[in-house]
């Protein structure tokens, strides 16, 4: 298996920037605004975020949840290895709010609809957005699409996208994948 | 590790510490969904579950039906009381009529020993033990364990003591199993009458002054006197137990800390234990009924993961 640099750190750090300006762009003071990471892989994004909202762009009052979608999920039993869970963490209803959720891959579009599903526990949001830090195009096997893209990449099926964080792997870093 | 090594929740003491390891971290993702203000996941939704209950419950049934509701899957349930049971059918017959009307995962309470065993050998469900006669009662011990941990922090090295009627007691019998696996110390405690001859051979110890085994333990899971299943008279009087072995505030008080309470319910306020400690801040009781839906979406969500399609 070989692996190809998409994006290093810099880049990376470049788009999250542009990412919070949209954000902003859209959502001025976050008053009526929430962001939803999705458990595992996009709370690292998500609070990357939210850390460069809050600290970079004086937000104030920025409330950030973390949703986990195993319960959610259409693949139950269909799977070879069995899912396992991890903690979602939302301490706050979502009723009227601007939900933004928040991915590292978009590929498929599966979870989101897991995620738009679970949500429903926590209220009826005004609207909801998609952000993703990369949407892999001609993936996807439902009618979903992102609001914020931080890269747009063309993949093959076998290949596969992987993002790593350097709070878990050291560097910020996007790599694709092949056979 | 995410699936159980076990195919069926027959007993406590085919599990492995692995597995209730697992149980419980899924059952905290689940205590965390029934605090939603929704508090349903849809993912047992192509499931079916059959509640068969040959002997009376309301706690257990209740939970286990809530349990499985809240995980969206479909549900029948059955009580032995209203069916052909009393016309004399068998076990299996009944339950593989149950079964023709494709059900995946079957929920039993029997009066005898083994049963569950002997359902799991002989029909194609995945088969949960709600209790078999005295013998297990396997998801009461996890959630009771589930609550020392939640209470304590952990349950390894903890000192638990049993007490009452041992003997009759398939929640104690579950308990001692669950409590041991996780490197727990267990002692029990009663008149020695319903103090199962053997007890030694599980490395249980026993002491018969309750005042002694409270100050020696950290956690007292008191069980309920079953009148019903004692066919010989095991002690003079309720009133002598109740002055031997039943637990009030003021032997509570006595001590020089203060030690958790448990109780597996249903309560006989005022023999094995008075309604002040029952409803005092020492008591888990209803955090037990509480932890007992979590638990119990936990092993059915992990069993239901190996039905296959």
């Amino acid at each position: 298996m070989s692996k190809k640099n998409l994006l290093n750190s810099k880049d990376i750090e470049i788009i999250l920037h542009r990412l919070a300006c949209q954000l902003i762009e859209n959502h001025n003071d976050f008053s009526n605004t929430v962001l939803i990471g999705l458990q595992p892989r996009g709370s690292f994004l998500a609070n990357r975020l939210a850390d460069l909202l809050k600290n970079e762009y004086q937000v104030k009052n920025l409330q950030l949840g973390l949703l986990d979608i195993t319960f959610y999920r259409d693949d139950f039993r269909r799977r070879d290895a069995p899912l396992a869970a991890t903690a979602t963490k939302i301490d706050f209803l979502i009723e009227g709010k601007n939900v933004v959720i928040i991915d590292d891959v978009l590929f498929s579009g599966r979870s989101i609809r897991a995620a738009l599903t679970a949500m429903q526990a926590y209220g009826r949001p005004e609207n909801i957005e998609l952000l993703v830090l990369i949407d892999r195009r001609f993936s996807r096997h439902l009618p979903i699409q992102p609001n914020y893209r931080g890269r747009q990449v063309d993949a093959i099926n076998e290949e596969k996208v992987l993002v790593t964080w350097k709070e878990t792997h050291k560097k910020d870093a996007v790599y694709i994948e092949f056979k | 590790m995410s699936e159980l090594s076990v195919e069926h929740l027959l007993g406590i003491k085919y599990l492995k510490q692995t597995d209730i390891d697992l149980i419980f971290k899924t059952a905290d993702h689940f205590k965390e969904v029934i605090n939603r203000p929704i508090k349903k996941v849809p993912s047992l939704r192509d499931i079916t579950i059959a509640n068969l209950f040959f002997e009376n419950s309301t706690r257990t049934k209740l939970s286990f039906e809530l349990a499985e509701k809240r995980l969206s899957a479909d549900v029948i349930n059955f009580s032995a009381s209203q069916s052909s049971v009393k016309k004399g059918e068998t076990l299996i017959d009944t339950v593989n009529n149950i079964l023709a009307m494709k059900v995946d995962i079957v929920v039993m309470r029997h009066a005898s020993v083994g049963a569950g065993v002997f359902l799991s050998k002989h029909v194609d469900a995945k088969i949960v033990n709600a209790g078999d006669g005295t013998h297990e009662h396997p998801t009461q011990a996890l959630l009771d364990s589930y609550s020392i941990r939640e209470k304590l922090g952990s349950v390894k090295g903890k000192k638990i003591l049993i007490v009452g009627d041992i003997l009759h007691s398939r929640v104690a019998l579950s308990n001692i199993f669950a409590l041991q696996l996780q490197g727990a110390e267990v002692k029990v405690c009663g008149p020695t009458t319903l103090i199962p001859k053997y007890i030694s051979s599980l490395g249980v110890t026993v002491e018969t002054n309750l005042k002694k085994a409270l100050e020696w333990c950290d956690v007292a899971n008191v069980l309920r006197v079953q009148h019903e299943r004692m066919d010989i008279k095991y002690f003079p009087s309720t009133r002598e137990y109740t002055q031997l072995f039943g637990i009030n505030q003021e032997i509570l008080d006595n001590l020089d800390k203060k030690i958790v309470i448990m109780h597996p319910g249903p309560i006989n306020r005022g023999v094995e234990i008075t309604s002040d400690v029952a409803d005092s801040n020492q008591s888990i009781i209803l955090d037990q009924v509480e932890n007992g839906v979590a638990v119990r979406m936990a092993v059915i969500y992990l069993l239901a993961q190996q039905v296959k399609r």
